[in-house]
């Protein structure tokens, strides 16, 4: 199962960032989202949201093995071995490891799917 | 303080001292945000003699209670001042991402006084705050700003800006954000313009503080899965306000030649269904909203450049569109492009536009006013040459720059009689002469012409097109519905479309903030911001209040011409019934001035005491003012 991204389907709303931060912090802050949107404007005119594809690239980069693999497939920072040190934040190549400063950890998609549950524009589905 | 940022910000631009006071709770529950903060703010401080454009105006900008929340796009920021085309109190709100990212830096009211010695502009980045000099950034567009502000401090800034105009003074400037979002009306933009405040640039990165987070989210959840599948979902979210092109043209209220006629033989060439066919680059929302009217589009013209806009709406697309007769939706879409970046508001300058060219047919204005150009009706190189010499304020656009009511007093030849304003604000893109009731909101709105202050085209069409009976008390009542949406700051649409409910915008609130807050209470908030501005506006300009509140001429007397509302005018005797049914009903005498009796019902005394002082306040009514003023008109207001 994945996060299915149609960026030309994305209208900027955010709600993705806002019940992501709900979620997974409880509290109002779309800065702390595992996902985030981005804009190209005036030109071309286009928006992408990004989030983590599951390539496990901080997963082998973390140095206190902190990034554990589920049995879904799906990389999750372990709070109690995370020392917040940053190397995964570096080491991811699609820049969706975020950080904040009321975060504990580096912030990372755990494929909880609620932003999919909010779009309403088919820019973030869930795939099989 | 749950629910807001909890800092009002009070920027001298003189001297460049910068205040950070506690935003008092009293203070916020009893005026909610945005337009109430604006209300009561510019009452108490401004001086009644101010200069619009002097130092003593204030310019102020404020989220509201529901901006940047998880609830129904709580998206909104509102900006207020004395407006310099009108006289009188202005607000005017933008959607966006603007006012979410101003919340989220722990601001509820930014307050600007007196005027900087040189261009600046703010930046906060949350407890950071610098007037930074704007010199290289002044006469720039407010589209090109945004595009090299988003360069120099980056893209997760929110950048507010100004244009050329509203450097100039125009009185109809706006102030641009988001590529296309506009706190369009009440000339905001001049009077940020005066201060020589060229920008606001903003990142916020705290927490929202939340009294029941599990609630709003759940509340704002089910209402997001519910409104889905709504059957005007679709169609909002194809086409998005230009919806209503057909719909206006169809109902003979699209103002079509300066408001000569109500129908637009070409309309489907700027509908709406032509903007989703021919130049749609882009849906495009504001912050927290699954409706995404805003359109993104790309106008292509031969032997000008391709422009990216986003727009044009309806509202565009009526005023540029069809009060200046154009034919083609790139055309519309130029226009647009070409006020946003020259910081015009759409509106009022289509209006005015649409004036001027009747003004050039009638020989009014010649060709050389116009340095040597024509101004023919549906000319886009027409309308680029003038618009640009109204940003600049040269020749004939020195004229313009007024607004019609401003050009028709240079002007002369009973111009104003076909002037669409009222107190010097623009007609909005909906003809009147078939809706009474909306020519009613038009004249009693606090701002001038504005539909936003009453939109009673459904109503007029539910009551009775061709009755001015029973109209008034609805008027009030939609007068005090939407200033709940200007203070909360959440988007008005989900309401009037998607059917979510004012009280389920008030259950929010409740989680939001911990308040026992209700519906009455909300409205009561509505209706005291309602007196206070009036009182300001009379306080300002005099009385009786009456002459104020007055129609265009071409709209009480001359008969629509052609289309499906042709033979139709209100006429003056319906006017003047309507008209002191209203002040009747909202517990004023017989000038419009509000009564003693009816300002201390609202808990705002202190403005009666003022009227008296001015010799303005309404005489006592025999009997007492109306107990419930306004009237819900079932069974869906609006």
């Amino acid at each position: 199962m994945k996060i299915k991204v149609t960026k030309e389907n994305c209208t900027g709303c955010k709600l993705c960032q806002q019940i992501c931060t709900i979620e997974h912090y409880g509290v109002v802050n779309p800065k702390m989202a595992a996902i985030r949107v981005t804009g190209e404007f005036p030109e071309p005119g286009v928006f992408t949201p990004k989030l983590c594809v599951q390539c496990g690239a901080c997963a082998r980069a973390c140095p206190f093995d902190a990034i554990e693999r589920r049995d879904d497939k799906v990389y999750v920072i372990n709070p109690e071995t995370c020392t917040n040190c940053g190397v995964c934040v570096e080491a991811c190549p699609f820049d969706v490891m975020f950080t904040h400063p009321d975060a504990p950890t580096p912030i990372k998609c755990d494929m909880c799917l609620k932003c999919t549950e909010v779009c309403n524009t088919g820019a973030l589905t869930v795939e099989e | 303080m749950n629910g807001f940022g909890g800092t009002i910000l009070r920027i001298n631009l003189e001297t460049g001292d910068v205040k950070r006071t506690p935003t008092p709770e009293s203070f916020a529950r009893e005026w909610m945000g945005a337009r109430g903060f604006v209300a009561k703010t510019l009452y108490d401080e401004v001086p009644r003699d101010a200069d619009p454009l002097g130092p003593d105006n204030l310019f102020i900008m404020a989220p509201g209670v529901m901006t940047g929340a998880f609830a129904p796009c709580g998206s909104k920021i509102g900006f207020g001042c004395i407006s310099p085309a009108t006289n009188g109190h202005a607000d005017s709100n933008m959607g966006g991402m603007l006012g979410a990212e101003v919340k989220y830096a722990g601001y509820d009211m930014v307050v600007f006084e007196k005027i900087s010695p040189e261009p600046v502009y703010l930046y906060i980045d949350d407890d950071k705050i610098e007037i930074r000099p704007a010199g290289d950034y002044w006469g720039m567009g407010s589209l090109d700003l945004e595009t090299r502000m988003k360069e120099d401090l980056g893209e997760d800034f929110q950048i507010a800006t100004i244009g050329p105009a509203g450097e100039n003074g125009v009185v109809f400037s706006c102030i641009t954000h988001d590529f296309g979002r506009q706190a369009g009306r009440c000339g905001v933009g001049a009077v940020m313009g005066s201060k020589k405040l060229k920008a606001i640039a903003v990142r916020g990165t705290k927490t929202l503080p939340v009294h029941d987070v599990a609630a709003m989210t759940k509340s704002t959840y089910d209402i997001i899965q519910r409104t889905k599948p709504h059957p005007l979902m679709e169609p909002w979210q194809k086409y998005g306000t230009a919806l209503f092109v057909g719909w206006a043209n169809e109902h003979g209220c699209f103002p079509t030649r300066n408001f000569q006629t109500t129908f637009h033989d070409k309309w489907p060439e700027i509908s709406g269904e032509k903007l989703a066919e021919e130049i749609l680059v882009t849906h495009k929302a504001c912050f927290g909203c699954w409706m995404n009217c805003g359109k993104y589009s790309v106008a292509k013209i031969p032997g000008k450049p391709d422009t990216y806009v986003e727009g044009p709406e309806y509202e565009t697309i009526a005023l540029c569109g069809g009060s200046c007769a154009m034919e083609n939706i790139h055309h519309v879409a130029y226009a647009n492009w070409l006020c946003d970046n020259l910081g015009l508001d759409t509106m009022s300058a289509g209006n005015t536009i649409g004036f001027a060219m009747e003004c050039y047919e009638k020989g009014i204005i010649t060709k050389d006013d116009l340095e040597g150009h024509e101004l023919r009706w549906g000319n886009i190189d027409d309308f680029e040459n003038v618009v640009k010499m109204i940003a600049d304020r040269r020749g004939i656009g020195e004229t313009l720059s007024y607004g019609t009511k401003g050009a028709a007093e240079r002007l002369g030849h009973d111009t104003l009689a076909f002037a669409s304003q009222s107190k010097g604000m623009e007609f909005s893109g909906y003809d009147t002469r078939w809706y009474s009731a909306q020519l009613l909101s038009y004249c009693t709105s606090d701002i001038g012409a504005h539909h936003n202050r009453s939109w009673a085209i459904t109503a007029d069409i539910q009551i009775g097109q061709d009755t001015p009976k029973g109209k008034a008390p609805v008027v009030i009542y939609l007068q005090h519905i939407r200033p709940l949406f200007d203070t909360w700051c959440c988007c008005r649409l989900f309401w009037g479309e998607l059917d979510i409910t004012p009280e389920e915008h008030v259950d929010t609130i409740q989680y939001l903030t911990g308040w026992d807050v209700t519906m009455e209470e909300c409205m009561q908030v509505s209706e005291k911001i309602w007196n206070l501005t009036r009182a300001h506006y009379l306080e300002r300009n005099g009385g009786p209040g009456k002459q104020f509140d007055v129609a265009p001429v071409r709209h009480l007397e001359e008969k629509i011409p052609s289309g499906p509302a042709e033979g139709h005018t209100v006429g003056r005797e319906n006017f003047e019934y309507m008209l002191n049914d209203y002040y009747y009903n909202r517990g004023w005498d017989k000038n419009g001035h509000p009564t003693r009796e009816v300002l201390e019902i609202l808990g705002i005394g202190y403005a009666a005491d003022n009227l008296e002082e001015a010799g303005l306040l309404g005489e006592p009514f025999e009997g007492g003012v109306p107990k419930v003023r306004g009237e819900k008109l079932k069974p869906k207001a609006m």
